[in-house]
Order: C-alpha cells, then structure tokens, then sequence
C-alpha cells in the first residue's frame, strides 16, 4: 500500500536547498543537505535549524487538566510552572512507554504536549480515551510548523532576528505574539547544545526559516538529528523505547515520578523499581577502527555468546568512533565490561560506557 | 557530476578502469554525492571474484552500500589508503580513491558495461 506522505510548510525550501527528502514518520522530510558530519558539526560549534514541522502539537485545557495529565504523564505536572516545559512520558498499563515528550505548561489551565510524529494519532486515540469532564482536548499538529534551533551561537542569534527579544531560561518556554502572529519559543531542543524550539502558524513558517538561513544558521537533517541525540544517549521512540520497554530500563527513572500518585503505568514501575530491571539500555563504545554501527546488530559477550541487539547506532562525527545503544543483562554487562558487535559475520570490539558519550 | 570518458562505468555506481588485463575499479562521483560522507571502506579479500558477486562495502554516516564485482577474475590489490582516509572516495573518486584491482579473466565481458555518455543519461 503506497502512502501519501505529509509535506512541511517548508518542502519548498528544502528542495530549492538541495536537500535529500526521505520518508518520515508519514512525512517527507530532509535526511540531509550536503553531508551529515557538517551539518553535525554546525551545531556542536556554532548553530544548526531543524524542520520539526512534523512533530505534533496537542493542546490540553479546562479547570481539570493539570489533575487530569497527573494521571497520564510520568513526570509531576503540580510542580511545573506556567512558562516552564519537562520531559516526561505517556505510559501504557504494563508501564511500557507509548510516546516520549516534552510537556509545555503556557498557564495555569493550558497544555501543549509535543509529540512525536509517528504517534500522533495513537497519542491522541489513547488520551481521548482517558478524557475527563473538565478537560478538553485539541490535536492542533497540522497549524503549526516548527523549527529547532540549536548550537552555542542560538541565542546570540534569536535575539539578532527578533530585534532585541532574549530567549526564556533553559526548559522555559514564551507564548507570544511577534509582528501580530503567535510564537511560542521554548527552550529546549534533542542535540546537547544551547537552542531553541519555535513554533509558528504553518504560514509563517517560511519567514522565519530564511530569517534564520540569512542569519548564516545552517540547515540540518534528520542526519545529524540523530547522530547529535545518539552522541547525548537521548532515545529515539520506536527503536530504543517501545510499549514493551520501561523508561527504569531505558534508564530515563528521572523522568518518574513514583512518588506523586497513581499514574497509568505506575503500578507496573513500582513493581519493576521494587524487583530491579534485568535489562537497560547502556552505552556501547566501538574500540576499533571499524564500520559504523547499526540498527538491529547483535551484541556479544567475550565467549560469543548473544546479550542483545543494538537499538540505535552510528559513528559519532564528534569523536569520530561509533556509539550505540543497546538493552543488555545488568547481571552479565557493567560499565568497561568489553563486548563485541558482529557486523556481516565479523566481529568488532566495543565496551560499555557512562552515559552519555558526549558532554559539553 | 563528472564521468571521465575512458572509463566504463555499471547501473550500480561503479566504474572501471581497463589498463591491458588490470581493472581498476571504484564509485562514481554521483555514487559519492549520494552517498556523501564515506567513513569507512570494507576492503575486499584477495582471491577469485564472480561478476556480480559482492565484494566491498562503501559506509556513509547513514547507510552501507555494497559494491559488486563489475567483471569476472581475480581481485589482486585493494586500495589500503582508504583504511586511514575513507573520505578519498568523496574527494577523489576517480583516482586515489580507487577501491580494488581485478585480473580480468572474461575480457569480453567489458562490453557489457556503459561508457560515459550512457552513464550519464542514466543519472541525470
């Protein structure tokens, strides 16, 4: 069955870029424009822009709805202020997560919970299904676009093409009105470095996108998104989160809060918390100068014998070696315990490291 | 895109250098671009080779690409440079960032590859 892909507000833009346009999460989207290692770099030592205008954008109000998302949302809702965003996740019964995302607290009463693309209808079907009187709930993902932008030079910048305005501190975030048209800047981001997340009514879009391109920010795929969030341990819903997998095994327990009430998923982590995890996602660290490493490759202990099979994977343009992510024994694997990755029947010698593999 | 005219070249990206019975082969400049940053060079195994039959593997940031024997014979010297610097693939496509030598078995096999021209249309 062949899918009609989404196209951003900003297709246009990308095309006339150069930009490689592949299949996303139901979107087509930029993997790249010239090289990933550049545009990686871009954001490690000066600024780099994302199109996340396929991310999704779900707006949650009414007298009931910071008590209502207490009881769907991992993190503590009660104590974020209004201005202020955290990472959290929507769990399923079994405590296995459904979506990571980061919720945006704009008022007392007003929610934007930022999804990922890929789940936003299975985001939305299984909040519609939790609904509470007093709560109301908008999927507002096709009226925004959004760009991140990200890289030590972002501040500097933001204020350079807004005239003047400064960025709200680190996870605030600022619902506006510039020139006449909302604009909520938020500031967070999925690389490691200093950024913003901003978004816009999808006509706007395309103004803003050349403010920032004339500003000499650099364009960035989905390349370097990932090899920037891999290189910060950050996981990527789908392959090293799933509904089968805790955020205690993903090692993500920060972002849980056992102790605010009851919360779907709550029972299955305290259980879990309780008898202990038997696997977590670790860091593996490639020591040899040896192919990238990749998605769905196996992990072996120092006899060859199977420990698990990588969920993320790349060569890191920052260290210039690969790192991956895999869910491992923690009875059989610690922290510099050598194992080796069989790559087309060779096998290449990694170990375990501290998360995450890169700090500023 | 650049597509010398003494070289041959396959639907697969390859091209091929015939100097009397040595072929030398690599990727072509469009092969690269698409591609874009080559970290790493899986070097083929000296020894008999079927056309056809997979030999190195060309890595970019994002994906492994294999590449095929383009002709029949003996692989008898691979490029070790690209082991240290597998980014000569991108800047150098057609000369230092040659990938293996075939002892060519079935000369008339060249025949069935393209020359520029024909290469040229196919991509562009």
């Amino acid at each position: 069955m062949s899918e009609v892909l989404k196209l951003s507000p900003l297709d246009q833009e990308h095309r006339d870029l150069g930009g490689r346009l592949v299949p996303f999460a139901g979107w087509e989207m930029p993997v790249m424009y010239d090289s990933i290692i550049e545009e990686h770099r871009a954001v490690r030592e000066s600024c780099g822009i994302f199109d996340i205008s396929h991310m999704g954008q779900v707006i949650v109000s009414g007298p009931e709805a910071a008590a209502w998302l207490e009881g769907i949302l991992t993190n503590e809702v009660a104590s974020l202020e209004p201005g202020n965003a955290h990472y959290t996740f929507m769990l399923n019964e079994q405590g296995g997560v459904i979506d990571d995302l980061i919720l945006y607290r704009l008022g007392d009463e007003l929610f934007l919970l930022l999804v990922n693309a890929s789940c936003i209808n299975e985001d939305v079907a299984w909040l519609e299904q939790w609904l509470v009187e007093g709560v109301e709930l908008n999927n507002e993902s096709s009226q925004w676009a959004g760009m991140a932008v990200q890289g030590p030079q972002a501040a500097e910048i933001y204020t350079a093409i807004t005239e003047g305005r400064t960025l709200p501190s680190r996870n605030g975030v600022d619902d506006l009105k510039h020139e006449g048209e909302r604009l909520l800047v938020c500031r967070t981001g999925y690389t490691g470095e200093d950024g913003f997340e901003l978004f816009c009514p999808s006509n706007q879009a395309i103004r803003w996108w050349k403010a920032f391109l004339e500003a000499e920010v650099k364009p960035c795929g989905l390349g370097a998104r990932d090899s920037l969030r891999l290189e910060m341990c950050y996981p990527l819903n789908g392959s090293d989160l799933s509904p089968s997998r805790s955020p205690l095994e993903a090692g993500l327990g920060f972002f849980v809060a056992l102790g605010k009430g009851e919360f779907i998923g709550s029972d299955a982590l305290a259980r879990q918390k309780k008898e202990g995890c038997s696997e977590r996602l670790m860091a593996i660290e490639v020591i040899e100068r040896a192919a990238p490493p990749r998605p769905g490759y196996q992990v072996l202990d120092e006899n060859g014998e199977p420990l698990g099979v990588l969920t993320s994977g790349s060569l890191s343009p920052t260290l210039e070696k690969g790192i991956c992510l895999a869910y491992l024994p923690v009875d059989r694997v610690k922290i510099d315990t050598p194992v080796s990755l069989e790559v087309r029947g060779r096998k290449i010698a990694a170990k375990v490291v501290k998360k995450p593999f890169y700090r500023r | 895109m650049i597509a010398p005219t003494d070289l041959h070249y396959t639907r697969e990206h390859e091209w091929i250098r015939l100097e009397g019975e040595i072929a030398t082969i690599g990727i072509t400049d469009h092969a690269q671009e698409e591609l874009s940053d080559v970290v790493f060079v899986e070097l083929p195994d000296m020894g008999d080779i079927d056309k056809g039959s997979p030999t190195a593997v060309v890595e970019s940031v994002k994906a492994a690409s294999d590449i095929y024997a383009p002709i029949a014979g003996e692989i008898i010297e691979v490029n070790t440079d690209l082991v240290t610097d597998p980014s000569k693939i991108n800047t150098d496509p057609y000369d230092t960032g040659w990938i293996f030598k075939i002892r060519v078995t079935r000369p008339d096999q060249i025949n069935d590859l393209m020359d520029a021209s024909s290469y040229t249309a196919i991509v562009s």
